[in-house]
């Protein structure tokens, strides 16, 4: 088994509501040195190790796990986990 | 004429558009349950509103995958009519069957509340009974009703007219308002409101009801001249 | 803790472990005594939630016992998982009212989500299909940060369990005081349709039967919330969040489908909620409750987590889970259900003979203890009561007198405040309209849902004026119960019975037990004038914090019969020239009033008084005349007096009104006084009217003008707002405090 860690964030471009809300509010706490928040999803698998696990993981990011209308997505394929 | 609600793990407003089909059209209509191969049965193909396996992951993301969204998407491409309210409207998002996707509402919470939207098309199949520019009061309940799409893509939606309902203040902070789309050949209709909740005035509004007489309307006419 | 660490029954005896768990030394002895042995580590949890306040009422039973609770309507009493009461076509309503308070004060999100999921496993347990949720909330002021976490954050969570669920949130209340700021009250209230044939027990019959789990899995969490639910909060109690549970709408929505599949089988016995207490609860409960025995294979219980003890299956209070009784042999027909629904079931047991909860976990027993013991015999108290120390100083305080210079700043400041302020921010946020019923949206007096293919319909609502019962507990318990039957009467319903939810401070402080003596003995007589029997309910106790008790806050839910859906009536006027008329007549009674706590920034004095024949009469008189289609528009008379019962009626509608007051402005403006009620009547219809209230008395009209105007008998300028302004300041004002970061 190996552990695939899957990042899914915000196109460039496309309006993050919550991460507009969070500045806001690190403003309010006096965090003014924050310039900007980008909010997303990790994703953990525990994913059974086969030849073509990346091209697999690729294909679920791309199917399910992102909407490639609005999101992007980034993986990293870990160490084996027993 | 015989309509399908198809019915996945979570939805919660299937029985809501039985009511709206058996009491508002007197006309025949099934559940569907989500494992079923096959709605090439029916005539008309409604995706109601709720929480499709809780929304986890993506609104839609997970019921677009059930096994019979394969059979609703091959029949949509035969150009029967399928009507996606809500969380349907974000399925058909989800399967490509429309453009776009739903973001989380500008103000980050769920809004329910009888909304004025304006028809911008009543060309459609599904819009045939209200006038053009018409005023319409119908619900809103969504928390991800922030209908997104690039620019090209907006640029299409107004050159084939497929932009069919808008809101009339900004609600949730959707592209141009945009409430409601439908596919370029007109026979795939998305929609944030909820029509079926505005089928009787004792709850408040009709203005829904016309949206299932046009589909059934549509669908006489054309039967008469195929038949 | 690993099976191997736990503490063997003599470390359990030396060490007061027990104590820990909530038991006190007499309680401990007991156990021994019904056991004739030391308990074990399992056995003494077992006795720790069984016994503890929220599940045993330990401190409550002997005042519970007083309220009415038949009624030749009543089908299901308090005792089982929600109370039914018949509403005629062989169909009846199932309704109960839970809180919710310590897990929301907590984690306030899943504290309020969870509180909702378990009041639906209730209703629909019995076999029902819940048709409406409703919520009591308390906070502190919101010009605290926290507070207004906490409650955006419930609020939140209400939304993100019950629309998901498909249930429609469309009432309740929510108000605001100092004494809630660190212990906010959530009560979760929900309501069920049924059909009589399909009513359920939670009763494990019949010997050899199998004894099914059905859901999700169990996990470590919230193990021992029954009895962290029974505890004064504090700084430690931040530290226990791990006993906050965590909510799956989804999952709820799909045991909820299958339920309601199930209970369509006669296969199945019996079936209850695994809620407070989780699988002992419901194990214990449903055993006793049919004079039989349970054995289980904790082996076979589904675990989210490896190497689970007895002990921690026993006492999770992991959600969405149901313990159902299954006659013999027919169990695949109940795993083809929540197979097609998804959902996890496993034979865990059976029932036996013997009236023992017994429990085996890899091949050994490791608990035998006698159900009624869990389930019934539950130590009594009979705290010590002394009256409060604040009644007798309120009851000598004088009469304030108020003199209002600015009449329309003083009513535009009562619309402000967050009590009465419009909670259209609320319920924006909770979808009120699924299942299409709802014909009387939130912000009317009651909510009113439609019986889908009858021509009546359901009125309901939760009231509690805490300021009232906190001055004067036995007059404030009758008014509680007296205001939720007029909204319900103002809805043109009747109303049917009730469901109460009783928030207190410690009872083992005299003075709070008496004001749960007292709060309650107002009730019931209140009930009794009133014929509205209690048919469950719930106790919520310790709810204080090292700056005091909360008020005390028994919240009533209501539900009402509109027997036409032409009889359905709200507070907004509806036509021009209409006639108003306010009935009952208006005394200066400013004690816990709206108008006292603005301007004198506190509560004092004695509370209205309320006449409970009066009562009655002027309800039975406005029903009457209600549903000979008199009245276009009906609001009782409350928070902030008539001047704001007016401005609530003419908000939205387009129209105005125009008032003759005659007397004290103060008084006539913004006392509360009892059992009245603002009216408007069609012209045609004056002499109809008048001649079933003739103590209604005519105090102006319905106008085309978008204001309200208030003169003096000599025809003197009293009060005049525009009608928007009324609106803006009403609906504003919660909006607002919540947007204010300081």
């Amino acid at each position: 088994m190996v552990k695939v860690q899957v990042y899914v964030t915000l196109k460039e471009g496309v309006l993050d509501p919550q991460g507009s809300a969070i500045t806001h509010s690190l403003h309010t706490m006096n965090y003014n040195e924050v310039k900007s928040v980008q909010t997303g999803k990790y994703i953990e698998l525990e994913v059974e190790k086969t030849d073509d696990l990346e091209e697999r993981v690729k294909e679920m990011c791309e199917k399910l796990l992102s909407n490639p209308v609005i999101e992007d997505y980034t993986y990293t394929i870990g160490e084996a986990v027993s | 004429m015989k309509f399908a609600v198809i019915v996945f793990p979570g939805s919660n407003c299937d029985d809501d558009m039985v009511y709206a089909v058996q009491e508002g059209l007197q006309e025949d209509v099934d559940k569907v349950w989500y494992t079923e191969e096959s709605v090439a049965d029916y005539d008309a193909i409604l995706l109601p509103g709720g929480f499709s396996y809780g929304d986890y992951l993506r609104s839609g993301a997970i019921a677009r995958f059930a096994p019979v969204m394969e059979s609703v998407i091959e029949e949509a491409q035969k150009g029967k009519p399928v009507l996606g309210v809500c969380n349907g409207f974000q399925v058909l998002l989800e399967a490509g069957l429309l453009p776009g996707a739903m973001q989380r509402n500008k103000n980050l919470k769920f809004i329910c509340r009888p909304v004025e939207l304006k028809v911008d098309n009543n060309e459609t199949g599904f819009t045939k009974s209200y006038e053009k520019g018409e005023s319409i009061t119908v619900p809103v309940a969504h928390g991800d009703g922030n209908y997104y799409c690039d620019n090209k893509t907006l640029q299409q939606l107004k050159e084939n007219n497929q932009i069919v309902f808008t809101y009339q203040d900004d609600i949730n902070g959707s592209v141009e308002g945009i409430a409601g789309i439908v596919n370029e050949k007109g026979n795939v209709l998305g929609m944030m409101p909820h029509p079926e909740r505005a089928t009787t005035s004792l709850l408040g509004s009709s203005d829904g009801l016309k949206l299932f007489q046009s589909i059934l309307n549509h669908w006489r006419e054309s039967h008469v001249l195929t038949s | 803790m690993s099976l191997l660490l736990e503490p063997t029954p003599e470390k359990i005896k030396e060490d007061k472990v027990y104590q820990e768990m909530g038991l006190t030394d007499e309680e401990f002895e007991l156990a021994e005594k019904i056991l004739g042995r030391q308990p074990n580590y399992t056995e003494t949890g077992l006795f720790s939630v069984m016994w503890s306040e929220h599940c045993s009422y330990k401190h409550s039973k002997v005042l519970l016992k007083k309220f009415p609770v038949k009624g030749e309507k009543v089908l299901q009493g308090p005792g089982e998982g929600a109370g039914i009461i018949d509403i005629g076509d062989e169909q009846a309503v199932v309704f109960k009212i839970e809180s919710h308070n310590h897990p929301s004060a907590i984690e306030p999100y899943q504290g309020a989500a969870t509180g909702v999921g378990g009041i639906l496993r209730d209703v629909f347990s019995m076999g029902a299909k819940p048709v409406a949720l409703l919520n009591s909330l308390r906070f502190g002021e919101l010009t605290s940060p926290r507070v207004r976490y906490l409650f955006e954050e419930v609020v939140a969570g209400i939304a993100g369990y019950g629309n998901c669920v498909g249930v429609p949130t469309v009432g309740g209340e929510v108000q605001f005081d100092p004494c809630y700021e660190g212990n906010p009250l959530v009560n979760a209230m929900c309501v069920g349709l049924i059909d009589h044939k399909d009513i359920q027990k939670g009763q494990a019959k019949g010997t050899g039967n199998t004894v099914m789990y059905v859901g999700a899995s169990t996990g470590k969490d919230g193990i021992h919330g029954a009895t962290f639910a029974s505890e004064e909060l504090s700084e430690e109690s931040e530290s226990k969040r791990p006993s906050v549970q965590v909510g799956d709408p989804f999952m709820e929505k799909l045991l909820l489908e299958a339920c309601l599949e199930l209970v369509q089988s006669d296969a199945l016995i019996g079936i209850q909620d695994m809620g407070a207490a989780g699988l002992t609860s419901s194990s214990a409960e449903m055993a006793s409750k049919a004079g039989s025995g349970i054995e289980m294979d904790l082996d076979k219980v589904p675990q989210r987590e490896k190497d689970m003890t007895p002990y921690e299956m026993m006492l999770s209070e992991s959600q969405e889970r149901m313990l159902l009784v299954v006659e013999k042999g027919r169990e695949q027909e109940m795993k083809d259900i929540c197979d097609k629904w998804g959902l996890l079931s496993a034979k865990v047991g059976h029932v036996i003979e013997d009236k023992r909860l017994r429990l085996l976990h890899e091949g050994n027993v490791v608990a035998d203890v006698p159900v009624d013991a869990l389930a019934e015999e539950a130590p009594v108290y009979h705290p010590p009561s002394k009256e409060h120390s604040a009644f007798q100083v309120n009851q000598q305080v004088k009469e304030t007198v108020f003199h209002i210079d600015d009449t329309k700043q003083t009513l535009l400041d009562l619309l402000k405040q967050p009590t009465i302020a419009s909670k259209e921010w609320v319920y924006d946020q909770y979808d009120y309209m699924v299942q299409t019923n709802t014909v009387v949206q939130p912000g009317s007096d009651a909510a009113v849902l439609r019986v889908r293919g009858k021509n009546k319909a359901l009125a309901m609502t939760t009231d509690s004026n805490s300021r009232f019962i906190y001055l004067d507990p036995e007059a404030g318990g009758k008014i509680a119960v007296a205001e939720a039957a007029r909204n319900i009467v103002c809805s043109g319903g009747v109303p049917l019975g009730l469901t109460d939810c009783l928030n207190y401070g410690s009872p083992e402080n005299p003075e709070i037990y008496w004001q749960l003596e007292k709060s309650t003995d107002g009730m019931s007589a209140a009930c009794e004038q009133l014929q509205t029997p209690v048919i469950g309910g719930n106790v919520s106790l310790y709810n204080e914090t090292k700056e005091g008790a909360i008020y005390p806050t028994p919240v009533v839910g209501m539900v009402g019969l509109i027997e036409d859906l032409d009889h359905i009536t709200t507070q907004s006027f509806k036509n021009a020239e209409d006639i108003l008329y306010l009935i009952g007549e208006t005394k200066p009674e400013f004690g816990g009033s709206e108008l006292q706590k603005l301007l004198e920034g506190d509560i004092s004095g004695k509370v209205p008084e309320i006449n409970l024949e009066t009562e009655k009469e002027r309800q039975q008189k406005l029903l009457e005349a209600i549903r000979n289609q008199l009245v276009s528009s009906a609001h009782d008379v409350a928070e902030g007096g008539l001047a704001v019962a007016a401005a609530e009626s003419l908000i939205g509608t387009g129209l105005g009104a125009a008032i003759t007051i005659n007397g004290d402005t103060a008084a006539e403006l913004f006392s509360e006084t009892q059992s009245r009620f603002l009216v408007s009547v069609p012209k045609v219809k004056k002499e109809a009217f008048e001649k079933i209230i003739p103590e209604a008395r005519a105090i102006g009209s319905v106008t085309n003008e978008e204001n309200l105007e208030i003169y003096s008998p000599s025809g003197e300028i009293v009060l005049q707002a525009a009608a928007n302004e009324l609106e803006s300041a009403w609906k504003g004002a919660i909006p607002c405090l919540v947007k204010s970061k300081d």
